[in-house]
Protein backbone atom coordinates (compact mmCIF):
# COMPACT_ATOMS: atom_id res chain seq x y z
CA UNK A 1 0.00 0.00 0.00
CA UNK A 2 1.09 3.47 -0.75
CA UNK A 3 2.04 5.96 1.79
CA UNK A 4 -0.86 7.85 3.44
CA UNK A 5 -0.90 11.39 2.79
CA UNK A 6 -4.47 12.44 4.23
CA UNK A 7 -5.52 11.71 7.84
CA UNK A 8 -9.06 10.71 6.18
CA UNK A 9 -7.61 8.02 4.16
CA UNK A 10 -6.80 6.27 7.29
CA UNK A 11 -10.77 5.26 7.40
CA UNK A 12 -10.20 3.43 4.01
CA UNK A 13 -7.50 1.13 5.35
CA UNK A 14 -8.91 -2.55 5.85
CA UNK A 15 -7.06 -6.39 5.99
CA UNK A 16 -7.66 -9.00 3.38
CA UNK A 17 -8.25 -12.38 5.54
CA UNK A 18 -4.66 -13.33 5.50
CA UNK A 19 -3.94 -10.29 7.46
CA UNK A 20 -2.34 -7.99 4.53
CA UNK A 21 -3.32 -4.46 4.42
CA UNK A 22 -5.33 -3.41 1.54
CA UNK A 23 -7.81 -0.44 0.46
CA UNK A 24 -11.20 -0.82 1.16
CA UNK A 25 -13.29 -0.32 -1.85
CA UNK A 26 -15.37 2.76 -2.19
CA UNK A 27 -19.02 2.62 -2.12
CA UNK A 28 -20.39 4.47 -5.03
CA UNK A 29 -21.91 8.03 -4.37
CA UNK A 30 -21.99 10.92 -6.69
CA UNK A 31 -22.07 8.52 -9.86
CA UNK A 32 -25.84 6.88 -8.66
CA UNK A 33 -28.12 10.61 -8.71
CA UNK A 34 -29.03 11.52 -11.94
CA UNK A 35 -27.36 15.41 -11.46
CA UNK A 36 -29.89 16.75 -13.66
CA UNK A 37 -32.77 16.31 -11.41
CA UNK A 38 -34.24 19.85 -10.25
CA UNK A 39 -33.18 20.15 -7.08
CA UNK A 40 -29.75 19.15 -7.47
CA UNK A 41 -29.18 21.01 -10.81
CA UNK A 42 -30.78 24.22 -9.30
CA UNK A 43 -28.03 23.57 -6.58
CA UNK A 44 -25.25 23.09 -9.36
CA UNK A 45 -26.34 26.08 -11.09
CA UNK A 46 -26.31 27.95 -7.97
CA UNK A 47 -22.34 27.60 -6.85
CA UNK A 48 -21.83 28.54 -10.93
CA UNK A 49 -23.95 31.35 -10.96
CA UNK A 50 -21.81 32.57 -8.14
CA UNK A 51 -18.17 32.30 -9.62
CA UNK A 52 -19.33 33.85 -12.81
CA UNK A 53 -20.46 36.99 -11.08
CA UNK A 54 -17.34 37.19 -9.80
CA UNK A 55 -16.31 37.28 -13.07
CA UNK A 56 -18.69 39.79 -13.72
CA UNK A 57 -17.54 41.93 -10.69
CA UNK A 58 -14.14 42.34 -12.25
CA UNK A 59 -15.81 43.88 -15.58
CA UNK A 60 -17.51 46.40 -13.42
CA UNK A 61 -13.90 47.22 -11.16
CA UNK A 62 -12.52 47.37 -14.84
CA UNK A 63 -15.46 49.80 -16.32
CA UNK A 64 -15.27 51.89 -12.59
CA UNK A 65 -11.63 52.28 -13.19
CA UNK A 66 -11.59 53.32 -16.84
CA UNK A 67 -14.38 55.94 -16.01
CA UNK A 68 -12.40 57.51 -13.24
CA UNK A 69 -9.06 56.92 -15.56
CA UNK A 70 -9.79 59.41 -17.98
CA UNK A 71 -11.62 59.42 -21.64
CA UNK A 72 -9.39 57.07 -23.64
CA UNK A 73 -9.54 53.99 -21.11
CA UNK A 74 -13.56 54.20 -20.83
CA UNK A 75 -13.45 54.73 -24.60
CA UNK A 76 -11.63 50.97 -24.35
CA UNK A 77 -14.05 49.51 -21.78
CA UNK A 78 -17.18 50.47 -23.36
CA UNK A 79 -15.80 48.99 -26.63
CA UNK A 80 -15.71 45.74 -25.43
CA UNK A 81 -19.10 46.02 -23.77
CA UNK A 82 -20.01 46.96 -26.97
CA UNK A 83 -18.48 44.61 -28.88
CA UNK A 84 -20.29 41.07 -30.15
CA UNK A 85 -18.18 39.46 -27.66
CA UNK A 86 -18.97 42.15 -24.65
CA UNK A 87 -22.70 41.99 -25.51
CA UNK A 88 -22.50 37.60 -25.07
CA UNK A 89 -20.89 37.85 -21.88
CA UNK A 90 -23.03 40.93 -20.57
CA UNK A 91 -26.41 38.90 -21.52
CA UNK A 92 -24.94 35.33 -19.68
CA UNK A 93 -23.86 37.73 -16.73
CA UNK A 94 -27.44 39.08 -16.79
CA UNK A 95 -28.35 35.35 -16.30
CA UNK A 96 -26.10 34.48 -13.91
CA UNK A 97 -27.09 37.45 -11.56
CA UNK A 98 -30.82 37.13 -11.26
CA UNK A 99 -30.36 33.28 -11.06
CA UNK A 100 -27.70 33.67 -8.30
CA UNK A 101 -30.13 36.11 -6.44
CA UNK A 102 -33.61 34.68 -7.03
CA UNK A 103 -31.85 30.82 -6.11
CA UNK A 104 -29.89 33.06 -2.70
CA UNK A 105 -33.71 34.32 -1.84
CA UNK A 106 -34.65 30.42 -2.02
CA UNK A 107 -31.78 29.71 0.30
CA UNK A 108 -32.70 32.58 2.83
CA UNK A 109 -36.02 30.63 3.26
CA UNK A 110 -33.89 27.30 3.56
CA UNK A 111 -31.95 29.05 6.00
CA UNK A 112 -34.63 30.17 7.88
CA UNK A 113 -35.92 26.63 8.09
CA UNK A 114 -38.82 26.72 6.05
CA UNK A 115 -39.91 25.15 2.45
CA UNK A 116 -38.19 21.45 2.66
CA UNK A 117 -41.04 19.36 1.81
CA UNK A 118 -40.35 17.88 -1.80
CA UNK A 119 -43.08 19.62 -3.59
CA UNK A 120 -42.18 23.09 -2.00
CA UNK A 121 -39.01 22.43 -3.64
CA UNK A 122 -39.78 21.91 -6.92
CA UNK A 123 -42.36 24.59 -6.85
CA UNK A 124 -39.42 27.24 -5.35
CA UNK A 125 -36.98 25.96 -7.79
CA UNK A 126 -39.84 26.12 -11.16
CA UNK A 127 -40.25 29.95 -9.43
CA UNK A 128 -36.61 30.86 -9.44
CA UNK A 129 -36.31 29.65 -13.16
CA UNK A 130 -39.27 31.03 -14.40
CA UNK A 131 -38.23 34.73 -12.61
CA UNK A 132 -34.85 34.43 -14.03
CA UNK A 133 -35.58 34.15 -17.31
CA UNK A 134 -38.65 37.08 -17.34
CA UNK A 135 -36.37 39.67 -14.87
CA UNK A 136 -33.57 38.64 -17.60
CA UNK A 137 -36.20 39.40 -20.73
CA UNK A 138 -37.05 42.67 -18.53
CA UNK A 139 -33.48 44.05 -18.10
CA UNK A 140 -32.22 43.11 -21.87
CA UNK A 141 -35.68 45.08 -22.65
CA UNK A 142 -34.92 48.47 -20.59
CA UNK A 143 -31.20 48.32 -22.69
CA UNK A 144 -32.48 47.59 -26.27
CA UNK A 145 -35.54 49.80 -25.78
CA UNK B 1 -24.61 21.99 54.60
CA UNK B 2 -21.00 21.90 53.19
CA UNK B 3 -22.06 19.86 50.47
CA UNK B 4 -25.04 22.63 48.78
CA UNK B 5 -22.42 24.78 49.12
CA UNK B 6 -20.79 22.97 47.22
CA UNK B 7 -22.77 22.63 44.49
CA UNK B 8 -24.03 25.94 43.96
CA UNK B 9 -20.51 27.62 43.22
CA UNK B 10 -22.30 30.48 40.93
CA UNK B 11 -25.22 32.30 40.26
CA UNK B 12 -24.35 32.23 36.66
CA UNK B 13 -26.32 29.75 34.35
CA UNK B 14 -24.80 26.69 32.92
CA UNK B 15 -25.54 28.33 29.25
CA UNK B 16 -24.07 31.97 30.69
CA UNK B 17 -21.03 29.66 32.08
CA UNK B 18 -20.36 27.97 28.42
CA UNK B 19 -21.12 30.60 26.53
CA UNK B 20 -18.67 31.88 24.33
CA UNK B 21 -16.12 29.35 25.53
CA UNK B 22 -15.67 27.13 22.91
CA UNK B 23 -12.51 26.06 21.27
CA UNK B 24 -13.68 27.72 18.41
CA UNK B 25 -15.51 31.06 19.26
CA UNK B 26 -16.44 32.82 16.23
CA UNK B 27 -17.60 29.00 14.46
CA UNK B 28 -20.21 30.03 12.56
CA UNK B 29 -19.06 33.92 11.76
CA UNK B 30 -18.44 33.07 8.17
CA UNK B 31 -21.38 30.99 7.51
CA UNK B 32 -23.17 34.45 9.41
CA UNK B 33 -21.56 37.17 7.38
CA UNK B 34 -22.27 35.34 3.71
CA UNK B 35 -26.10 35.46 4.74
CA UNK B 36 -26.10 39.31 5.85
CA UNK B 37 -23.98 40.19 2.64
CA UNK B 38 -26.32 38.31 0.54
CA UNK B 39 -29.56 40.03 2.69
CA UNK B 40 -27.49 43.66 1.56
CA UNK B 41 -26.57 42.53 -1.61
CA UNK B 42 -30.04 41.92 -2.50
CA UNK B 43 -31.44 45.47 -3.18
CA UNK B 44 -28.05 47.00 -4.13
CA UNK B 45 -27.97 44.42 -6.62
CA UNK B 46 -31.44 44.62 -8.02
CA UNK B 47 -30.84 48.66 -8.48
CA UNK B 48 -27.34 48.22 -9.96
CA UNK B 49 -27.92 45.73 -12.30
CA UNK B 50 -31.78 48.22 -13.58
CA UNK B 51 -29.44 51.30 -13.26
CA UNK B 52 -26.27 49.77 -15.64
CA UNK B 53 -29.35 48.70 -17.92
CA UNK B 54 -29.92 52.15 -18.09
CA UNK B 55 -26.76 53.25 -18.69
CA UNK B 56 -26.38 51.35 -21.47
CA UNK B 57 -24.83 53.00 -24.57
CA UNK B 58 -24.49 56.40 -22.36
CA UNK B 59 -21.22 58.55 -23.20
CA UNK B 60 -18.14 59.09 -20.85
CA UNK B 61 -19.89 62.22 -19.61
CA UNK B 62 -23.55 60.57 -18.82
CA UNK B 63 -21.65 58.05 -16.68
CA UNK B 64 -19.42 60.74 -14.79
CA UNK B 65 -22.24 62.39 -13.81
CA UNK B 66 -23.95 59.34 -12.86
CA UNK B 67 -21.51 57.62 -10.54
CA UNK B 68 -20.50 61.33 -9.20
CA UNK B 69 -24.41 61.76 -8.17
CA UNK B 70 -23.82 61.55 -4.12
CA UNK B 71 -26.62 58.63 -3.69
CA UNK B 72 -25.13 56.50 -6.80
CA UNK B 73 -21.74 56.93 -5.22
CA UNK B 74 -23.08 55.80 -1.70
CA UNK B 75 -24.93 52.67 -3.10
CA UNK B 76 -21.99 51.68 -5.37
CA UNK B 77 -19.67 51.79 -2.28
CA UNK B 78 -22.16 49.10 -0.56
CA UNK B 79 -22.52 47.36 -3.38
CA UNK B 80 -18.83 46.86 -3.96
CA UNK B 81 -17.78 46.32 -0.30
CA UNK B 82 -20.69 43.68 0.16
CA UNK B 83 -20.10 41.78 -3.09
CA UNK B 84 -16.42 41.50 -2.51
CA UNK B 85 -17.10 40.50 0.74
CA UNK B 86 -19.45 37.78 -0.23
CA UNK B 87 -17.61 36.67 -3.46
CA UNK B 88 -14.50 36.12 -1.22
CA UNK B 89 -16.45 34.46 1.20
CA UNK B 90 -18.15 32.46 -1.50
CA UNK B 91 -15.26 31.71 -3.30
CA UNK B 92 -13.47 30.69 -0.46
CA UNK B 93 -16.14 27.71 0.30
CA UNK B 94 -15.41 26.59 -3.03
CA UNK B 95 -11.60 26.12 -2.52
CA UNK B 96 -12.38 24.65 0.35
CA UNK B 97 -14.78 22.17 -1.12
CA UNK B 98 -12.28 20.58 -4.24
CA UNK B 99 -8.85 21.88 -3.03
CA UNK B 100 -7.20 18.83 -0.71
CA UNK B 101 -3.73 19.66 -0.61
CA UNK B 102 -3.14 21.66 2.65
CA UNK B 103 -0.69 24.48 1.41
CA UNK B 104 -2.44 24.72 -2.01
CA UNK B 105 -5.72 25.34 -0.47
CA UNK B 106 -4.47 28.03 2.37
CA UNK B 107 -2.33 29.53 -0.97
CA UNK B 108 -4.89 30.15 -2.77
CA UNK B 109 -7.76 31.56 0.07
CA UNK B 110 -4.73 34.21 0.55
CA UNK B 111 -4.71 34.53 -2.94
CA UNK B 112 -8.73 35.24 -3.55
CA UNK B 113 -8.93 37.41 -0.51
CA UNK B 114 -5.87 39.31 -1.43
CA UNK B 115 -7.41 39.76 -4.80
CA UNK B 116 -10.34 40.84 -3.62
CA UNK B 117 -9.08 43.52 -1.71
CA UNK B 118 -7.24 45.17 -4.30
CA UNK B 119 -9.91 45.09 -6.66
CA UNK B 120 -12.59 46.46 -3.99
CA UNK B 121 -9.83 49.28 -3.09
CA UNK B 122 -9.63 49.98 -7.09
CA UNK B 123 -13.41 50.35 -7.62
CA UNK B 124 -13.74 52.37 -4.87
CA UNK B 125 -10.77 54.68 -5.58
CA UNK B 126 -12.12 55.00 -8.95
CA UNK B 127 -16.10 55.96 -7.82
CA UNK B 128 -14.19 58.22 -4.90
CA UNK B 129 -12.36 60.33 -7.40
CA UNK B 130 -15.20 60.61 -9.67
CA UNK B 131 -17.85 61.52 -6.92
CA UNK B 132 -15.49 63.66 -4.72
Amino acid sequence: MARIKDAREAAMVGRRSDGTLTRRPLSPHLQVYDMMQMTSLLSILHRFTGVAWCGGLVLLVWWLVAAGTGQGAFAAAQWFFGSFLGWVVLFGLTIAAWYHTLAGIRHLFWDAGHGFAMEEAYRSGRMVVIGTAVLTIVTWLLILV
Amino acid sequence: MAEDSASIRSLRSPLGRVRGMGSAKGGTHHWWMQRITSIALLPLSIWLIFSLAGLAGAGYGVVLEWIGNTFNAVLLLAFLTAAFHHAAAGLQVVIEDYVRDELKRFAAICAVNGLAVLLWLAASLSVLRIAL
